[in-house]
């Protein structure tokens, strides 16, 4: 039974919103799950993060970049087709309930994963501080949803085209330096993630963080997810996708995402050159 | 039995094992004694009557021998070509005591491949099978049941009351039914399409399937109650994959066998960048462990194109799990075996690939708990084996995912649900069989538990 794409739209150049007919998924799913997808019979299973829910309609919105020859492929489809398989809601659930005062960190499109969050964190009484990141003020995404939510909401652009020029981690450290925080929770590109937790270990600030790894299940059988968290070893699909950034062997993460980066690219390449090449024929 | 050359068929993904001609199984078909008491059904977990089979060979009857089949086991073309036979209804066969026993499983794989070939199932073929059962007065009133996971023991229970009347539905977390019929052997061993044909057989007597459901997840049992399903069979396998806890093993270039295996013949990797799924294959690759899974693995990894493929296992050649067959196949093949081996820790380099491996060597001691003699490490036999990529072929247990959902129920140490005779466990509507029950075990062994438990939740619905 494939999953009509009922909205396409785009949120900058390399970033789109979906939203897909998956009634069961929507009235399941909570803050920090996932779907995993197969576009079609040949395609690969990727995961992807809920962004919203909208259990009345029976649909679920995802948020995603064009970074791989699954994502590029979603990306052209539009209004009305459909995605092959759709599982979900998979992974824990965001359930940190209160804490006080938590502050949100996004970079890029984990921006999409801490809008549900921020909703969730709100529902759960805390007080609320995001900051947000992108490269440039084309790729700031989810904007005015999060200050709905955020009294205080920080932009910060590498270029400095938007909010503030610079990285996430500099007001961090100004607001960690004169505030006193219960949580911070980060969710953007692995090195920043990293980085964000390297500050926030300084504060002693207890820090989650939500972790994107390629997986092929995801239910927990095949292990190639698995992290190292406290020195144990951990799935990304069962036992996360949220962890304690403190814990995280973030070297040995790191050096993980990369174990298929040359097929990637051959997988990319082979996509593009579609027109020539014969593997989809 | 004709194979696939070896050189040739490392190549490529297609069977090796090409099965019998019309001639070759009548012929073997005639070598059946058709005893009165025939030892060979007393080996079969599923209790096909296997004379009865074959003499319907021998007089080229091929559509009654395939009803024979099917009125016990719903996936022939599975079991003729993947049950260890050898162990059992070929190991009970008479003529075994002086020559070499009935070829079973192959005249099985005959049969079931005649029908596909000449005679596939149609609907009303399947129409024909359900009748024939409501009328010898067993019609149910369409009760639902809950088959949670489509390998042989869910396919296998399914297909039983399906064909009496419930109304079930099969639960397949996967986007394929099928469960390690599908994911974990290889195509060259058990076509893709033969499982095709008999989960479609399946959900043509009725089963209805649903993929992408992931139980536990998706619904709870509970929620499923409350749907209207009165009884539940939890047939979930041994899904976890266990690793070898030590050190360096999750450098890049270490597969369980499960991901290995998933990437490979669910996901088609081996035609990669035609299909999407990645799999990075190096030069030395060594599968740690010697069951059916470590042979497979070893196997996929010779067509995807290492040079050098080695089997590493702690005991001896005796002491191998896996069928003999294909330790054979894995042998013509080109498979290096380092027995009475144990790795001990795994190095990379720098950017976190692995490039070696330390083993020690071990002599055989005592028997342990499994009745196997134990390995034992002998002191200063450490070595390096220069290797690029590592397939833990050395068990699986129990995935934790949905049994975590039920407090209520038992399970055993090792998180195996714990079942009854019948397959019953300690919660009054859910039954578990097959691997989830066992432990990594025999597809046909899983196919038995199922057909039992489908006995039992018959039994339990009537009342």
């Amino acid at each position: 039974m494939p999953f009509r794409i009922v909205e396409a739209k785009r949120l900058s150049s390399i970033t789109n919103l979906f939203q897909i007919e998956a009634a069961t998924i929507a009235k399941k799913a909570r803050a920090g799950q996932f779907i995993v997808l197969r576009l079609d019979e040949k395609g690969e299973r990727i995961p992807l993060t809920i962004t919203r829910r909208d259990p009345a309609k029976g649909t679920i919105t995802i948020i995603f970049q064009e970074v791989g020859k699954t994502t590029k492929k979603l990306a052209s489809l539009k209004k009305g087709d459909k995605i092959q398989d759709i599982i979900g809601p998979l992974g824990k659930k965001t359930d940190f309930g209160y804490v006080g005062k938590a502050i949100f960190i996004g970079g890029g499109v984990g921006v999409a994963e801490i809008l549900p969050v921020v909703e969730y964190a709100k529902e759960s009484g805390n007080g609320i501080t995001v900051i947000i990141g992108a490269r440039t003020k084309e790729l700031v995404i989810l904007e005015e949803e999060l200050r709905k939510l955020a009294p205080r909401l920080i932009v910060m652009t590498d270029d400095g085209s938007h909010g503030r020029k610079g990285l996430v981690t500099t007001p961090l450290k100004e607001l960690l330096t004169a505030e006193k925080f219960d949580l911070a929770y980060c969710v953007g590109p692995d090195i920043m993630m990293k980085v964000t937790c390297d500050v926030t270990k300084e504060f002693k600030l207890k820090t989650l963080v939500s972790l994107d790894s390629n997986m092929v299940d995801a239910t927990g059988m095949c292990g190639t997810c698995r992290v190292s968290i406290g020195g144990a070893t951990k799935f990304v699909c069962v036992d996360g996708p949220e962890f304690e950034g403190h814990l995280v062997d973030w070297d040995l993460f790191l050096k993980r995402q990369k174990r298929f980066v040359n097929e990637e690219k051959k997988s990319i390449e082979c996509n593009e050159a579609n027109a020539q090449c014969r593997c989809r024929a | 039995m004709k194979k696939q050359e070896p050189k040739g068929r490392i190549r490529n993904f297609d069977e090796v094992a090409l099965g019998y001609t019309e001639e070759e199984a009548i012929k073997e078909a005639k070598r059946c004694l058709n005893c009165k008491k025939p030892l060979c059904v007393l080996g079969c977990p599923v209790e096909i009557n296997i004379p009865g089979f074959i003499t319907k060979i021998k007089e080229k009857d091929f559509e009654g021998s395939i009803k024979v089949l099917k009125d016990k086991n719903s996936l022939p073309a599975v079991c003729g070509r993947i049950c260890p036979q050898e162990d059992q209804c070929e190991k009970k066969c008479v003529l075994g005591k002086k020559g070499s026993p009935i070829n079973i499983g192959t005249l099985e794989r005959f049969a079931a491949d005649w029908e596909i070939k000449y005679h596939p199932p149609s609907p009303k073929a399947s129409a024909d099978v359900r009748r024939s059962f409501n009328e010898s007065g067993q019609k149910r009133e369409g009760k639902k049941v809950a088959v949670i996971g489509s390998g042989p023991a869910g396919l296998t229970c399914a297909a039983d009351l399906a064909k009496i009347g419930y109304n079930v539905t099969i639960f397949e977390s996967l986007h394929k039914p099928g469960g390690v019929l599908v994911y974990g052997i290889p195509n060259f061993r058990l076509p893709k399409n033969i499982i095709d044909l008999e989960t479609d057989y399946i959900q043509s007597l009725g089963a209805k399937l649903e993929i992408n459901f992931l139980a536990g997840k998706s619904s709870t049992i509970e929620e499923l109650r409350e749907d209207g399903f009165k009884a539940f069979f939890i047939a979930t396998g041994a899904g976890l994959p266990y690793f070898l806890g030590i050190e360096g093993e999750n450098f890049n270039g270490v597969y369980s066998a499960n991901e290995f295996l998933t990437r490979v013949n669910l996901m088609k990797a081996y035609r990669f960048p035609e299909y999407d799924t990645p799999i990075r294959i190096g030069d030395k690759v060594g599968v740690i462990g010697a069951g059916n899974v470590a042979m497979d693995s070893a196997r996929c990894a010779l067509r995807l194109g290492a040079k050098e493929v080695t089997i590493i296992y702690r005991r001896s050649e005796a002491e191998m799990p896996a069928r003999e067959d294909e330790i054979e196949n894995a042998r013509e093949e080109g498979v290096r075996f380092e027995l009475l081996t144990n790795p001990i820790r795994i190095f990379g380099d720098d950017k976190g690939w692995v490039k070696r491996m330390k083993c020690m060597r071990n002599e055989l001691g005592a028997p342990d708990e499994s009745g196997r003699r134990s390995p034992v490490p002998i002191k200063g036999s450490e070595f390096i084996m220069d290797i690029d990529t590592i397939v833990c072929a050395i068990g699986q247990g129990p995935n934790p995912l949905l049994l975590a959902t039920l407090p209520d129920l038992k399970l055993t140490k090792k998180g195996n649900i714990v079942a009854d005779e019948s397959g019953r466990s300690s919660i009054q509507d859910v039954w578990a069989g097959g691997d989830i029950v066992t432990g990594a075990a025999t597809v046909i062994e899983a196919m038995g538990a199922g057909k039992k438990v489908a006995r039992s939740i018959d039994e339990y619905l009537r009342k």
